[in-house]
């Protein structure tokens, strides 16, 4: 508790107000997002049956691997909540140590993902083989970018946690960002159960 | 802080439930398609509605999405971004499979 008491001279107290409205435009802005991928998945299943001669989802998908990448995404999800639970508590060791966690899940799942592109690209299945793999690229990759930039922001999250404390604004950030990691996760739900698992069938 | 403390918020319990039944929404079609228990229409409809439960799942333990504490303005965009999402993809893949269709004849 020092840590809030020593910053919040500095930091100007959010009225519940404040942090509804903030919470309310980056919910705003997660739904868009949502519209974004719904898109993308919609260009993907019309395009998946346009595989051109080439590879097909049964070719290419390992379900081991997506099971793998499911399994670092969700667990990535609980300690994010973990790091929720700890910030609410004002344990601020707590908070950093679950958002260091949750970030090596995070790089974890973007190694798995950016290995299984490169594979598929060095056995000539890359984006431009097929209308399929212009989809699949597509969709997968802006996840992909997402989870990039969502681990990158936890990366920042933990430096504004050991600078600044567990001050308001902090706390304010800390939500919204949870908020983005776990909208994350029910993306990846809508890929393996659309493109991975019916393409393996 | 104080007010923050107070707050009724998510507990532990909520998200290990969301966890546990998240890992077993995911191993059921998993399993499925791996060990192709079922023949493919019943996998899919399998699938599609595992999805759709762990959707809610992550919604009601991971982003705390209550009927009751979540505030309307919230509910009303998200149901909102659920009927552009019908309209557009259900739109979109109707027009497309179609159109295929009428052009295979």
């Amino acid at each position: 508790m020092s840590d809030t008491t020593a910053h919040s001279a500095a930091a100007p107290e959010l009225t519940p107000e404040q942090r509804d409205e903030k919470a309310f435009g980056f919910w705003i802005y997660l739904m868009t997002d949502a519209i974004i991928f719904a898109l993308l998945f919609a260009t993907y299943v019309v395009l998946s049956v346009g595989t051109a001669g080439g590879p097909t989802g049964k070719d290419l998908f390992s379900l081991p691997h997506t099971f793998g990448e499911t399994m670092l995404l969700l667990i990535s999800s609980t300690t994010f909540g973990m790091a929720s639970l700890a910030a609410r508590a004002g344990k601020r060791q707590g908070v950093v140590l679950w958002l260091l966690v949750t970030a090596v899940l995070g790089v974890g799942f973007v190694a798995m993902e950016l290995q299984e592109f490169a594979g598929m690209i060095a056995q000539g299945a890359g984006p431009d083989r097929s209308g399929f793999l212009s989809g699949f690229f597509t969709l997968v990759g802006t996840h992909g970018a997402h989870v990039s930039v969502g681990t990158l922001c936890i990366l920042v999250m933990v430096g504004q946690l050991l600078t600044k404390g567990l001050t308001a604004p902090v706390l304010s950030r800390l939500m919204r960002l949870a908020l983005f990691w776990h909208f994350l996760d029910i993306v990846w739900i809508g890929i393996f159960s659309i493109v991975y698992l019916p393409g393996v069938l | 802080m104080q007010d923050a403390a107070s707050h009724q918020g998510p507990d532990l319990r909520a998200y290990l439930t969301g966890f546990v039944l998240a890992v077993i929404l995911t191993a059921i079609p998993f399993g499925l398609v791996y060990f192709k228990a079922l023949p493919i229409g019943p996998t899919v409809a399998v699938i599609v509605v595992a999805a759709v439960i762990q959707v809610l799942v992550h919604l009601r333990f991971f982003l705390h999405i209550g009927l009751k504490t979540t505030p309307g303005e919230n509910l009303l965009v998200l149901l909102f971004a659920v009927l552009l999402l019908v309209i557009m993809v259900g739109g979109s893949v109707w027009i497309m499979f179609d159109l295929h269709y009428r052009m295979m004849l």
